[in-house]
C-alpha cells in the first residue's frame, strides 16, 4: 500500500434508543467524539464516507445528501456504503482505502442506524412481501451448526451471558442485565428455534465515528497512540445456491485468509489478543471461530464452553458486549471495527484486555454473505 | 501520485420500461463490458456497483446483483447507495494500492418500479423539515431555473424529467498501469477524478452555480488542456449551463453528443453513462481529451468530475 493508515480517533454513541436528538444529531454527537479523540475539528477532515443498512430502515433514500450539512461536507467529498449488516466494516474499509490509495489524507467515517424511527423488522423481512426477520433466516444454519458439531445446547446461553456481563463494563452498550444467569436465558422465550429471546440481539440506535489519517498527520500528534491498520479485506458471495454452505460460508473463510497473510499472522488463536466479531444471535460465536480460522471446524464451541473467549480467556471475544449487547445495526460492524482499535490504544476502559497489541474487528451481513474485517495493531506494519 | 487506470471497455443499456429485474439487465451488460475488455470473469479482482434500494421497493434489492456478477468463488466487492460514477470513483480508489489491477464497475437502477417517482425522490430530502412539504425535485429545479433569471416553467422542467425517465444499467471495466495497454490498443485513461457536495438546504446556497463542480474541476486539471468533449449530468436544460460555467467550458467544446440526461436519464446510471461516453468518444471517435461529469440529489447536489485522454 502506498500509504500507511492510522486510526487516531474513535467515537460512538449510547446506544439505547435515542429521541433527543435527530438522525443527523446521532451522526454528529459521534463525529465530534471522534474529532475530539483525534484532536482535530471538522474543518481538517478532507473526505467523509458513511455506511448504513437499507434506506428503508430509517425512510430516508441516500442519506448521505441531508446529513452533508450536519457533517461539514460543503464543498467537500462524501460517499455512503451500503453493503447490507457488514455495512459498518465496509465502510471503515472504503474510509481506510481513501487513506492508504493516498487520495485523501484525514477521513472521517461514520456509521450509524436509528431504528427507533423506523420499523427495522418490517425492513428485514423484505417489507412488504412479509417474512421472518433476520433470526428467522439464521435459525436454521444455527439448528445445522448444532447438529453437525454436537455443541451442548448451553453453548449458546454462555455466549449470551457473557457477552452481557461484558456489556457492564462498557458506558455505550445498550442492553444491561445486571443479573444474568445460564437459566435465566434458558428459560427466555423461544423466538426463532433454536434462538431464544436473550440469544438475540436487541433494537438499538446508535452512531460509530472513525478518523483516519496517513502517516504524516499520525507522527505530528505528540504524546498520542493511534491504531495501525495492517490488513483489510472485504469478500461477497451468492447468497443462495447448492454448494453453497452457510454455516461456514467460504466468503469468511476467504476474507479471514486475505486479512491474516496481509498482517502476518500464522497461527490466529495464538497471534491475535483480541476479537471483536459480528454475533447477532449467541451461536455466531462458536460458528465464526471456526469460520475465522480460530478454531478447527466442529470444535469453536469448544473456545466458549472453556471460557477462551471470556475477557480472563485466551482469545477474548467481544469484551464491548457485542451485537448481542447493543445493535444500531448499520453502526454494528463498524463499532467491531472501532471497539478493536480500542483494545490496542488501550482506550477501552473497563473492558479493556490487557496487553491487546493485536485485534481483529469482522462484520458480516446479508445471507451470511457479505464479509469484512481488518487487523489493527499498536505499531506500525 | 496516482497510479495510472484505464477505462477499456464500457455498455449500457437503457429502456423506458422493463419488465426484467435489474439483475437480469445487469446481466447481459456486464457480461458485454467483459467481453469487450477481453479477460474472464475470474480476472477481475474488484468490483463495485452502484444502486438504489428504494427504486426497487425492497430493501436489500442490491444483494441479488450479485447474480448477475457471478460470485463465486467469492470475490472481493463493494456497494455504494449512489450513481455509478461514485462506484466507479470507489473501484478508481481500490487500483490506486498496486495489488490489483483489474476492476468491473457497474450500477442499475429501476425508475418505473415506483408509482411516482417523483414521489419517490421526495425521500432524499431533510426527513424532518423538507420531506414533509413533498416538495420534489422537479419542483426545486424549477427553483434553481428561476434563480438563474431563465423563464423555465415547472411544467416544461416536469415534461424534460418525464420524458427522460428510463430503466438502465451500465458497467465499465477499469484496468491499472502496464496490464492496461497489454489488454486494450486503445485504452483510455482516468486522468483525475474528484467528487464534491454541496449543502442540501436549497435556501442555504446559490443554486445558479455549482462551486463543488469547480473544486472538483480545479483538482482534476481540467483547465489544463483543451477539452474536446464533454458528457455533463445535466437532466434540465439550465443544469447543463450551471455546469459549462462551472466547469469553464468555452462555447467551441462539444457537450454530450450523447443526447445527455436530458434525453435519457436513468437513476443511479446516467453519470455512470456519462463516463461511458465520454469514454466512446475518446476510443471510438478519436477525441484526445474528454470531461465527464455526474450528479447526485436535488439540484445538483453532488457532482463527480473526471478527466479522460487517450493514449
Amino acid at each position: 500500500m502506498a500509504e500507511r493508515c492510522a486510526i487516531v480517533g474513535v467515537g460512538q454513541t449510547h446506544h439505547a434508543k435515542v429521541i433527543e436528538v435527530s438522525l443527523a444529531g446521532l451522526l454528529r454527537q459521534a463525529g465530534e467524539r471522534a474529532l475530539e479523540d483525534a484532536q482535530m475539528t471538522w474543518k481538517d477532515i478532507d473526505a467523509v464516507v458513511i455506511g448504513t443498512a437499507p434506506d428503508q430502515f430509517e425512510g430516508v433514500m441516500m442519506p448521505e445528501l441531508y446529513l452533508a450539512d450536519a457533517l461539514g461536507c460543503a464543498g467537500k467529498p462524501i460517499m455512503r456504503v451500503h453493503t447490507a449488516g457488514s455495512v459498518g466494516g465496509s465502510t471503515a474499509v472504503v474510509a481506510s482505502h481513501l487513506v492508504s490509495s493516498g487520495v485523501r489524507e484525514k477521513v472521517l467515517t461514520i456509521a450509524f442506524e436509528k431504528q427507533s424511527e423506523g420499523d427495522t423488522t418490517w425492513g428485514l423481512s423484505g417489507g412488504r412481501s412479509g417474512g421472518v426477520g433476520a433470526g428467522g433466516y439464521f435459525a436454521p444454519h444455527i439448528r445445522a451448526y448444532i447438529d453437525r458439531s454436537a455443541a451442548p445446547e448451553y453453548v449458546g446461553w454462555m455466549v449470551a451471558v457473557k457477552d452481557r456481563k461484558n456489556a457492564l463494563k462498557n458506558p455505550y452498550a445498550h442492553l444491561k442485565i445486571p443479573d444474568i444467569t445460564l437459566e435465566m436465558v434458558r428459560d427466555s422465550p423461544m423466538v426463532w428455534e433454536p434462538v431464544r429471546r436473550l440469544e438475540s440481539c436487541p433494537t438499538s440506535d446508535g452512531a460509530c465515528a472513525l478518523v483516519l489519517t496517513n502517516e504524516k498527520h499520525a507522527d505530528a500528534k505528540r504524546d498520542f497512540k493511534p491504531a495501525w491498520v495492517h490488513a483489510t479485506a472485504v469478500r461477497s458471495e451468492l447468497g443462495q445456491f447448492p454448494g453453497r454452505d452457510p454455516v461456514n460460508p467460504q466468503g469468511g473463510q476467504d476474507t479471514a485468509a486475505d486479512v491474516y497473510r496481509q498482517a502476518g499472522i500464522t497461527d490466529p488463536l495464538n497471534d491475535v489478543d483480541v476479537v471483536e466479531c459480528y454475533v447477532p444471535f449467541s451461536w455466531y460465536e462458536p460458528m465464526w471461530m471456526e469460520n475465522l480460522g480460530f478454531a478447527p471446524v466442529g470444535e469453536g464451541w469448544k473456545l466458549t464452553e472453556t471460557g477462551e473467549t471470556e475477557m480472563s480467556g485466551r482469545l477474548p471475544v467481544n469484551p464491548s458486549g457485542g451485537v448481542l449487547s447493543s445493535n444500531p445495526i448499520g453502526a454494528s460492524g463498524m463499532l467491531r471495527f472501532a471497539e478493536a482499535a480500542m483494545q490496542v490504544r488501550e482506550q477501552a476502559g473497563e473492558h479493556q484486555v490487557d496487553g491487546a497489541r493485536t485485534a481483529v474487528g469482522h462484520a458480516y451481513g446479508g445471507a451470511a454473505q457479505f464479509f469484512a474485517m481488518w487487523v489493527v495493531r499498536n505499531e506500525k506494519p | 501520485v496516482s497510479r495510472d487506470v484505464a477505462i477499456v471497455s464500457f455498455a449500457s443499456t437503457t429502456v423506458p420500461d422493463t419488465d426484467l429485474t435489474e439483475t437480469q439487465l445487469l446481466y447481459p451488460v456486464i457480461t458485454e463490458a467483459i467481453e469487450q475488455a477481453g479477460i474472464q470473469r475470474n480476472d477481475i479482482q474488484f468490483t463495485c456497483s452502484g444502486s438504489a434500494d428504494y427504486l426497487a421497493g425492497a430493501p436489500f434489492a442490491f444483494v441479488s446483483n450479485l447474480e448477475a456478477t457471478g460470485a463465486w468463488p467469492p470475490i472481493s466487492e463493494s456497494h455504494v447507495e449512489m450513481d455509478g460514477a461514485w462506484a466507479l470513483y470507489e473501484a478508481w480508489v481500490r487500483l490506486q494500492h498496486g495489488d490489483v489491477d483489474v476492476a468491473l464497475t457497474f450500477s442499475s437502477g429501476l425508475s418505473s418500479r415506483s408509482a411516482d417517482l417523483r414521489e419517490t425522490l421526495v425521500l432524499q430530502l431533510d426527513p424532518y423539515y423538507l420531506s414533509p412539504l413533498w416538495v420534489d425535485q422537479v419542483s426545486i429545479a424549477a427553483l434553481q431555473a428561476q434563480a438563474m433569471g431563465r423563464d423555465d416553467t415547472l411544467a416544461d422542467l416536469a415534461a424534460t424529467e418525464k420524458a427522460s425517465r428510463r430503466d438502465g444499467a451500465a458497467a465499465a471495466i477499469l484496468v491499472a498501469g502496464d496490464r492496461a495497454r497489454e489488454l486494450s490498443s486503445r485504452p483510455v485513461w482516468i486522468r483525475g477524478i474528484d467528487h464534491r457536495a454541496e449543502i442540501h438546504y436549497p435556501g442555504m446556497r446559490d443554486l445558479s452555480t455549482s462551486p463543488s463542480t469547480a473544486i472538483a474541476a480545479e483538482n482534476v486539471g481540467v483547465g489544463n488542456g483543451a477539452v474536446d468533449v464533454a458528457e455533463l449530468h445535466a437532466p434540465y436544460p439550465h443544469q447543463e449551463q450551471i455546469l459549462r460555467e462551472a466547469l469553464k467550458l468555452g462555447d467551441d467544446v462539444a457537450v454530450n453528443p450523447s443526447g445527455g440526461a436530458v434525453a435519457e436519464n436513468p437513476a443511479m446510471v446516467a453519470g455512470l453513462i456519462r463516463i461511458g461516453e465520454a469514454f466512446r468518444q475518446v476510443s471510438q471517435n478519436g477525441k484526445r481529451r474528454a470531461v465527464a461529469h455526474a450528479t447526485s440529489g436535488p439540484a445538483l447536489q453532488q457532482n463527480l468530475v473526471c478527466v479522460l485522454e487517450g493514449e
